[in-house]
C-alpha cells in the first residue's frame, strides 16, 4: 500500500512545498554570524564554491568565495538563495509512518520504530518474493562518500541487484559513450581549457539557464576571437549573441553531427596523424557518413545546409575547438550515438588532450561526475568498475572483505525498476534522493508503479511527491548537514563542510544506512565512524580502477582547492586534462571513432500527434523542484510552467499568448498557459520539467530507453497542442 | 549582521585570479576599480536580483533593476544598476536636498530624514533607477554596495554575475581581458552626463552610438530559416 494516504491538498498543507522567503529571523534580525563555511552550492554539477554564513545552527546568509579557482565568486541564483533551504518549515525533523488518520497523512514515530519496521518490510518481501524483490533508488545529489556507501549497502546489507540512481536521467548517454570512445567515463578537460579554444560548440545544453558559471569561460574564449556555434532547437539566451546558430530539429543531432563529419571528410579537414596514431575504426565511421551530405542533413534537421557546412569549416580549420554537449543531444533513445557522433568530431580533427581542445559533457548534478564512478549503478562497482566482470568482483570483494560470491550480479536501471514494480516484480523499495514522481518519464507508470508498493521507505529531508507515497520516511541531511567530497562537472574532487547539525532528530544519511545495515546483520561491513573514513575505503576500493582515486585524500582536496582525477598513485599530482599526448584509456592507448548511422526518434510526429516537444530546465528551478520550489525568490522568478510556442504555430493553432493550452501525447495531457515566442522552431513546443502532478511536463515524455544507456527520450515526443477547453485536460 | 570575510584563512589559499590583490573580486587601498556593465552578455538568470536582496545596507529589498525587452521576440534582457553621474540629475531635482554623493562619487539612497516621497528624482533621472517606496515613504536605489565596496569587495551583483556582464576591476584588467570599448559620457536631447559606471560598445571611437543598434546580416535575421523553408 503506497499510494498517497490523505489528499494533495491536505499533504501540501502539512508538508509543503511552502515558501521561505528569508532567513531566520527576517531579514532585519541583526543576527551575528558565528562562523563562516567554506563549501559548494548544493545544486548542479559546476559546484561553484559558496560560503555559507553561520549564526547558531542556522544557515543566515552566503557570502562570494571569490579565491575558489572554478568561479571566484560567481553564482547562479540558485547559489545566490541556496541558503533559504535551511530552517524551513517544511524540513522533516522527525521519523514517519503513514497513516491515514493522522494530520497530512503520517504519524510521528520514534527512530526505532521507523528503522524496526523498514527492516522487517525487507525481510518479509525478501523471504516471500527473493532478495532482488526489494530494489533501491539513489540519487546524485549525494556525496562520494554517500554514493559509495549505497553501492556497498545494496550489495551487501539488501543483497539486491536492483540498485540504480537518478544520474540514468542524466548523464548515463554520456557516460556510456565516454566509455565506448575513450575508454573511460569523465569529461575531457578542466574548463581552463575552454577560453582556449578558437571555437566553441556547444551541443544540445541551454548553458546560460542550466550552468550559468561555463557562460563566462565562453565568454573568455571569445575575448580572444573564438567563434560560438550553438545547436539548439531554440535560441537560447547564450545562442542570442552566438556567431553560428544550428537550429536542430529535436531528435536529429546524429544527422547533423553526421553531416558535418561527412565535409571534414570531403574538404580533408582532417587531422590524418592523429587519426593513424592514436584513433581506430576511423573508416567505418567515414563509411556510415558516406552519404550523410549536408542536403540530406538538412531535410533531417531543419538545418540549412549552408550553416552546417559553415560549422564544419569552423571546426575543422580552428587549431583549437571544444565542442561541449548535455541532455539536449543526451536525453534521447539514441543518446550514446548523438555523443559518440560529437567523439567522432573531435577525434576526425585531433582535438583532444591539447590545450583549447576536448569534447566534453557539461555534467548536470551536483555529483552527476563523482556519484556515476562508485558504485550505485546497477552495473558498476567503485572505481567505475563493472559488476560482471570477475576480476573487478574479486578485487572489490577483497576491500569489502567479503566473498566475491556475495556480492549480486547486474540489476535493472531506473526505468525498469519502475516497470518492474509496475509488472509485480519488484514489491518493496528504499529511495533516497531520487523524486521519481515528477524526473521519471510517464508519470502514470511512475504514480502506478509507487501505488503497487508493498513497501515504500524514503530517507529525504523534505517530503517529497514521491516520498508522499511512502510507508515510512526516515529524515536525512541537507547538504550543508554533513561532510564529504563531490567530482565537479570538470573532473575535479571538491570538499563539501558541514555548516549546521540536522535539526530535530533527522539525521545524515550514512549513519541512517549503518542503522538499517546493522538491523540486517551486515554490521561487519559497515565499521566506519565518520565520512573521511568511508573516503579512504573509497580510494582503495578505486585503485586500479577506472576512476582511480588512488592517491586522494580530504587533506589534499582541502589544500589543492580541488583534485583531478585519476589520482593513480599517493602524491601523484592529479590530471586535469585527460589524453594528453594521444593516450586514450582502452588498453591500446586508441580512441575509437563510431559508425553512427541516423535513426529516427523513437516517436515521430503524424496527423495526430503533429508537433514536437522537448523538455528541460529554467535558470530558477533545479530538476523535480524538491528543494527549489521552496524558496521563494526562486519561485517568484518562474512560477508555473509555460509552453512556448512559436507564433507561426500559436496563430495557425488560434493560440494567443498567455491563453491556456492543452498538450497531448500517447502517455497524457497538461494544461498550461502558452508563452508565444520567436525563440522556439516553429515545429515545436518546450515545456519546463520542474513541476508535479497536473503541472508535470513528465506527463507527456516517452519512457523508450536508450538500448545502451538506458536513458530515457525525454528530449523528443510528438504531442498536439490545442486551445484549452474550459476545466482543463482530463 | 555583520560581515565576516574570514580574511586570514584565505590568503593561505589565495590563487592568481583576475583580481589586482590576485583574487577576484577584492582590491587594495591604491587600487581604482570601476563598475561596468556589459548588456550583451546579460543571460536574464537574475543572480543579481536575488543577490541585490543581501547587500548588508538594503536587506531583503533588491535594488537592481533587469529589464526584459520584448520576450516575443528575444531573450535579451538588461540590467541596470545606478551609473552614479558625475553631476546626478536626482540630486538636481530634489527638492529637499535629500540626494548626497559621497567622496568617491557615490550616489545614495535619498536620506530618509530628508526626503519627502515627491519622486522627482525617479521621474528625473535619464537611465530610470530611483525608486520610490511607499511603505516606507523613502527613495532608494543603488548605493554600489557601500558597506562592500569600502572594504575593497566588489558590489554583491558584479560578485555574483555568471557572465560577468556586471562585472569589477580596474580599467587595465578590462583592457586585457575583455574586448569592447569602455564608454561613460551620454547625451539624452542637449544634456551631458558624464557617468561612474562605464558600458561596454564596440568601438567607442567611432562617434555617436545609436543605442538600438544597427543591424548587419546575421542568421538572426531568420533563425530558423523559414523564409527558406528548411523548416
Amino acid at each position: 500500500m503506497a499510494n498517497k494516504p490523505v489528499s494533495e491538498a491536505e499533504l501540501i498543507d502539512r508538508f509543503g512545498p511552502h515558501l521561505n522567503e528569508a532567513p531566520p529571523g527576517g531579514w532585519d534580525a541583526g543576527l551575528q554570524v558565528d562562523r563562516v563555511v567554506k563549501t559548494h552550492c548544493c545544486f548542479c554539477g559546476q559546484q561553484c564554491g559558496i560560503k555559507l554564513k553561520v549564526h547558531d545552527n542556522d544557515v543566515v546568509g552566503f557570502e562570494p568565495w571569490y579565491e575558489f579557482p572554478f568561479n571566484e565568486g560567481k553564482l547562479c541564483p540558485k547559489g545566490v538563495k541556496r541558503y533559504l533551504q535551511g530552517a524551513h518549515p517544511d524540513r522533516l525533523t522527525y521519523p514517519m509512518e503513514r497513516d491515514e488518520s493522522a494530520p497530512g497523512g503520517f504519524r510521528r514515530v520514534s527512530w526505532e520504530h521507523a528503522l524496526d519496521r523498514t527492516v522487517r518490510e525487507i525481510r518479509r518481501i525478501q523471504a516471500e518474493h527473493g532478495d532482488d524483490a526489494f530494489a533501491m533508488l539513489s540519487g546524485v545529489s549525494l556525496t562520494n562518500e554517500k554514493s559509495y556507501l549505497i553501492g556497498k549497502f545494496a550489495r551487501l546489507a539488501l543483497h539486491t541487484a536492483n540498485l540504480d540512481y537518478n544520474g540514468r536521467y542524466c548523464m548515463v548517454s554520456a557516460g556510456a559513450a565516454n566509455k565506448k570512445s575513450f575508454g573511460v567515463d569523465r569529461n575531457t578537460n578542466p574548463w581552463s581549457d575552454i577560453p582556449l579554444a578558437d571555437v566553441v560548440w556547444t551541443a544540445g545544453t541551454n548553458v546560460a539557464e542550466t550552468f550559468p558559471i561555463t557562460t563566462s569561460y565562453i565568454w573568455r574564449a571569445r575575448d580572444r576571437g573564438a567563434k560560438l556555434i550553438v545547436q539548439d532547437p531554440r535560441v537560447v539566451p547564450l545562442a542570442r549573441t552566438a556567431d553560428l546558430f544550428l537550429p536542430v530539429r529535436p531528435g536529429t543531432d546524429s544527422a547533423l553531427f553526421g553531416a558535418v563529419l561527412h565535409e571534414l571528410i570531403r574538404n580533408d579537414w582532417l587531422d590524418h596523424d592523429f587519426i593513424d596514431a592514436h584513433t581506430v575504426d576511423f573508416d567505418q565511421a567515414a563509411a556510415a557518413a558516406a552519404d550523410m551530405s549536408p542536403r540530406w542533413a538538412a531535410d533531417v534537421t531543419g538545418v540549412p545546409a549552408a550553416r552546417i557546412e559553415e560549422a564544419a569549416e569552423l571546426w575543422g580549420t580552428s587549431a583549437t575547438g571544444m565542442l561541449l554537449h548535455a541532455r539536449g543531444i543526451e536525453q534521447q533513445s539514441k543518446g550514446t550515438e548523438n555523443v559518440m557522433a560529437a567523439h567522432n568530431l573531435g577525434l576526425a580533427t585531433g582535438k583532444f588532450g591539447k590545450p583549447g581542445c576536448g569534447v566534453s559533457t557539461i555534467t548536470g548534478q551536483g555529483n552527476g561526475q563523482g556519484g556515476r564512478e562508485h558504485g550505485h549503478k546497477c552495473d558498476q562497482l567503485p572505481g567505475n568498475r563493472d559488476i560482471r566482470n570477475p576480476e573487478h568482483r574479486e578485487f572489490v570483494a577483497s576491500v569489502w572483505g567479503c566473498d566475491e560470491a556475495d556480492i549480486p550480479g547486474a540489476g535493472v536501471t531506473a526505468v525498469e525498476i519502475i516497470e518492474q514494480i509496475d509488472a509485480g516484480k519488484i514489491k518493496g523499495l528504499l529511495s533516497i534522493c531520487f523524486n521519481p514522481a515528477v524526473s521519471s518519464p510517464d508519470t502514470a507508470l511512475t504514480a502506478r508503479a509507487l501505488d503497487k508498493l508493498e513497501f515504500y521507505g524514503v530517507i529525504d529531508f523534505f517530503l517529497s511527491e514521491s516520498a508522499q507515497h511512502a510507508d515510512i520516511v526516515l529524515p536525512g541531511s541537507l547538504h550543508e548537514e554533513d561532510e564529504g567530497t563531490v567530482t565537479t562537472g570538470e573532473g575535479r574532487i571538491v570538499k563539501i563542510n558541514k555548516a549546521v547539525d540536522p535539526p530535530g532528530e533527522a539525521r545524515v544519511d550514512w549513519e541512517i544506512l549503518l542503522d538499517l545495515a546493522d538491523r540486517l546483520g551486515a554490521t561487519e561491513y559497515f565499521d566506519y565512524d565518520d565520512p573521511e573514513q568511508i573516503f579512504d575505503e573509497l580510494c582503495r576500493a578505486s585503485s586500479g580502477g577506472a576512476a582511480d582515486y588512488t592517491g586522494a585524500t580530504w587533506r589534499r582536496i582541502v589544500d589543492e582547492m580541488g583534485l583531478f582525477w585519476p589520482v593513480p598513485e599517493v602524491g601523484h599530482p592529479g590530471t586535469p586534462r585527460l589524453f594528453e599526448g594521444g593516450r586514450f584509456h582502452h588498453p591500446d592507448g586508441k580512441a575509437r571513432f563510431h559508425a553512427i548511422p541516423f535513426r529516427p526518434p523513437a516517436e515521430e510526429v503524424d496527423d495526430e500527434y503533429p508537433i514536437w516537444l522537448t523538455t528541460g530546465r529554467v535558470v530558477s528551478q533545479y530538476l523535480s523542484g524538491t528543494q527549489t520550489r521552496r524558496i521563494g525568490g526562486l519561485v517568484d522568478q518562474y512560477p508555473e510552467p509555460l509552453c512556448e510556442i512559436h507564433p507561426v504555430l500559436a496563430r495557425r493553432l488560434g493560440i494567443e499568448n498567455g491563453q491556456p493550452v492543452t498538450v497531448r501525447s500517447r502517455r497524457g495531457a497538461i494544461t498550461l498557459p502558452a508563452n508565444v515566442v520567436e525563440t522556439i522552431r516553429p515545429d515545436t513546443v518546450f515545456i519546463p520539467y520542474h513541476w508535479p502532478g497536473a503541472q508535470a511536463a513528465n506527463q507527456l515524455t516517452n519512457p523508450v530507453l536508450d538500448p545502451i544507456s538506458k536513458m530515457p527520450e525525454f528530449k523528443v515526443a510528438a504531442v498536439s497542442v490545442a486551445p484549452a477547453e474550459p476545466g482543463g485536460a482530463s | 549582521m555583520t560581515l565576516d570575510h574570514d580574511h586570514d584563512h584565505d590568503r593561505d589559499h589565495d590563487r592568481d585570479g583576475a583580481g589586482v590583490s590576485g583574487v577576484r573580486g577584492r582590491f587594495g587601498i591604491d587600487d581604482d576599480p570601476v563598475f561596468v556593465i556589459d548588456q550583451s552578455r546579460c543571460i536574464g538568470c537574475e543572480a543579481c536580483v536575488q543577490a541585490c536582496m543581501e547587500c548588508g545596507t538594503h536587506r531583503g529589498r533588491s535594488l537592481i533593476h533587469l529589464e526584459r525587452f520584448d520576450r516575443a521576440t528575444t531573450t535579451q534582457t538588461a540590467p541596470m544598476v545606478c551609473m552614479h553621474c558625475e553631476d546626478p540629475t536626482c540630486a538636481q531635482v530634489c527638492p529637499a536636498d535629500a540626494i548626497k554623493q559621497n567622496e568617491e562619487g557615490i550616489v545614495q539612497s535619498a536620506l530618509k530624514p530628508r526626503c519627502i516621497g515627491c519622486s522627482n528624482c525617479v521621474l528625473a533621472c535619464p537611465f530610470g533607477v530611483p525608486k520610490y517606496y511607499a511603505e516606507i515613504d523613502q527613495m532608494m536605489k543603488c548605493d554600489m554596495c557601500t558597506d562592500r565596496t569600502s572594504e575593497g569587495f566588489a558590489p554583491m551583483c558584479a560578485s555574483v554575475c555568471p557572465s560577468e556582464a556586471l562585472w569589477y576591476g580596474t580599467v587595465e584588467q578590462f583592457h586585457q581581458q575583455r574586448q569592447g570599448s569602455l564608454l561613460r559620457d551620454f547625451f539624452f536631447g542637449r544634456q551631458e552626463v558624464r557617468t561612474k559606471v562605464y558600458t561596454v560598445v564596440d568601438d567607442v571611437t567611432t562617434g555617436p552610438i545609436d543605442v538600438l543598434g544597427g543591424v548587419t546580416a546575421s542568421w538572426l535575421d531568420d533563425p530558423f530559416a523559414i523564409e527558406e523553408g528548411a523548416s
